[in-house]
């Protein structure tokens, strides 16, 4: 058999080898095939405001710098240094002209070309000119979110992006004046499991009566949610606490569906009214009428009407347009994951949307969360699981053989808790390890 | 009660997993706040590890007593070691800063934290009450696990 082959025999229509989650030299392999091809989300054009303002960040293992360069342009350059490989930007974000390294000197503008080298006269003019940081060959934005791909070739981000544009689109439109920006600091929770479990568990509508059993009963006997001008700190928390405990028909009749490229999202699970400071609200009132004012009742009332809720862009990024979530997931080994969730905010909206988005994120996506912890410890125990021999295959056959294809690159499942979007993600992890280089 | 006696004595609720005991501690109207950033002035801007009113922090509580809490069954075996207690007044509340020196086993994994602490205590008859507490956590911004224990 050819190595592609091999490959093949691991992902079959309605299960997945356990080598997929577990081995190592596999691992290795989806860093070259998966991390170093697909596009990759990195952040939001708001995280590099002015020219020669940066941040750090990973696609997949390398480490690179986004930077907006002096002509105005989102860059991002592999964070090492030409000459002997040492990291020229420490960790993190700020504004600077030059990246000089800390070893030898060399400086780097924010288009990654060297500007500067000491002892200079000991090299070959010409061969400095070739000598800048490299360049992740390809860049784009879509409404502002940055991708960027290691690979020179391959599809572009739109169409990469196919169906799932509808969920940044939903988070964009959202916001008066289409501004967003990202704020109020950034979780960073590791797990020791592999990475694609948080993207499967984010669409995993039979997990939440088991996983978050706990916090759906606490939440069911927390106060209600204050009525208009008497709300609390956590109403926003416990209403998704108490949303995860829906009945399964709830959970049957949400809508499932995923892409081409692996991606997924849900729908008509939540309305604003169920959760983002209800309807009614003084506060959701004052932005509902700015969104009018900008765009007529009518088109706010579309928007508003949207009810996109977990979305995955495989093979790095969930996030939640609603509560405006963005989470990042960073493969760090076969069995050890990091995860980075950033809030979004609507500049242009009251104050207090952004202090209830802050709130969910402490309360249900923050590493001290008791929601997350849960999940957490779930991926964990899958880790340890699928690290042993004496079974081999994890079967995903909910709803197998009932997916429908509803339009062009757009597949739902029979039902809301459908399997759907991991043999959608499978798919796509074989199109990419076997694809020719 | 001395600041310091207290300080022990919450410690030893914590350590001796008398969660129900240790929430006693703390004021009606009281805040628990582990931030995300060094410096942090502000819970509603910024995001926190933990920041609990009293009512979250019960429920909290309640959480991990549930029969289906994963991540907190067992709950982790602690040990809480104060040190560098420092008192001073500030109207009506005794403001106490201290370090905390933390050892967390779970699941075969041990982990050390440290934190500077800092309590906001109200006089409750021969003992105290505490109206706030905040500890910073020298490793707040780093890549953390999932947190599962009180500080």
């Amino acid at each position: 058999m050819s190595a592609n082959d091999t490959l093949a025999t691991l992902v079959q229509p309605d299960r997945v080898h356990r080598a997929v989650y577990s081995d190592p030299a596999l691992f290795e392999l989806e860093m070259e095939r998966i991390f170093g091809r697909a596009w990759l989300i990195l952040g939001h054009e708001s995280q590099v405001p002015r020219p020669g303002d940066y941040f750090t960040t990973r696609m997949g293992r390398e480490p690179v710098i986004v930077t907006r360069t002096e002509k105005g342009e989102v860059g991002v350059l592999v964070n090492r240094c030409s000459h002997r490989g040492a990291m020229v930007c420490a960790e993190g974000r700020g504004s600077t002209e030059r990246f000089v390294c800390p070893y030898h000197g060399w400086s780097y503008d924010g288009s990654g070309e060297l500007k500067a080298v000491p002892f200079s006269t000991g090299y070959e003019k010409d061969k400095l000119k070739e000598l800048g940081l490299r360049r992740v060959p390809r860049v784009a934005l879509y409404r502002g979110f940055i991708f960027a791909s290691l690979a020179a070739r391959g599809p572009g981000l739109e169409e990469f992006l196919g169906a799932a544009r509808a969920s940044f689109d939903d988070l964009v439109d959202r916001a008066p004046g289409g501004e967003l920006e990202v704020a109020g600091g950034v979780f960073k929770h590791v797990y020791h499991g592999n990475w694609k479990l948080m993207l499967e568990n984010h669409l995993d509508g039979a997990h939440p009566a088991w996983v978050h059993a706990s916090s759906v009963a606490v939440a069911r006997g927390a106060p209600d949610p204050g009525a208009p001008g008497s709300e609390h700190y956590f109403d926003i928390a416990v209403r998704q606490m108490r949303q995860n405990g829906a009945p399964d028909s709830v959970w049957e009749a949400i809508g499932m569906w995923t892409t081409p490229h692996g991606h997924g999202y849900m729908g008509d699970y939540h309305s604003d009214d169920r959760l983002v400071v209800g309807m009614g609200n003084a506060v959701f009132e004052q932005y509902r009428r700015m969104l009018e004012a900008e765009k007529g009742k009518k088109e706010a009332d579309r928007i508003l009407r949207v009810t996109l809720w977990n979305t995955i862009v495989y093979p790095n990024c969930s996030f939640m347009s609603q509560f405006r979530q963005l989470r990042i997931v960073h493969p760090l080994a076969v069995d050890r994951s990091v995860v980075n969730t950033y809030s979004l905010r609507m500049k242009q909206a009251p104050a207090q949307m952004f202090h209830d988005t802050v709130a969910f994120a402490n309360v249900v996506n923050g590493t001290g969360s008791w929601v997350l912890t849960d999940d957490l410890e779930v991926y964990e125990r899958v880790q340890r699981g699928l690290s042993s021999g004496a079974v081999e295959w994890v079967y995903l056959g909910r709803g197998h053989g009932r997916d429908v294809d509803e339009a062009p690159g757009l597949r739902r499942g029979a039902t809301g808790t459908s399997e759907i979007y991991i043999r959608a993600q499978m798919r796509a992890w074989l199109d990419y390890m076997t694809a020719p280089a | 009660m001395t600041p310091e006696e207290f300080l022990y004595r919450e410690a030893r609720l914590l350590d001796g997993g008398d969660l129900e005991g240790w929430l006693e501690l703390f004021a009606e109207n009281a805040t628990y706040w582990v931030p995300l950033e060094r410096g942090q002035t502000d819970p509603r801007e910024t995001s926190s590890l933990i920041y609990d009113d009293r009512t979250l922090l019960e429920l909290r509580v309640k959480q991990a007593r549930h029969p289906r809490a994963h991540a907190r069954l067992p709950l982790a075996r602690t040990v809480h070691q104060v040190g560098n207690v420092v008192s001073r007044e500030e109207k009506d509340l005794t403001v106490v800063n201290s370090t905390l020196t933390l050892i967390e086993w779970r699941n075969e994994k041990q982990r050390v934290w440290g934190a500077l602490v800092e309590h906001r205590l109200r006089r409750s008859g021969e003992s105290w009450k505490i109206a706030a507490k905040r500890i910073d956590l020298v490793n707040s911004e780093a890549e953390l696990d999932g947190i599962a224990i009180l500080f």
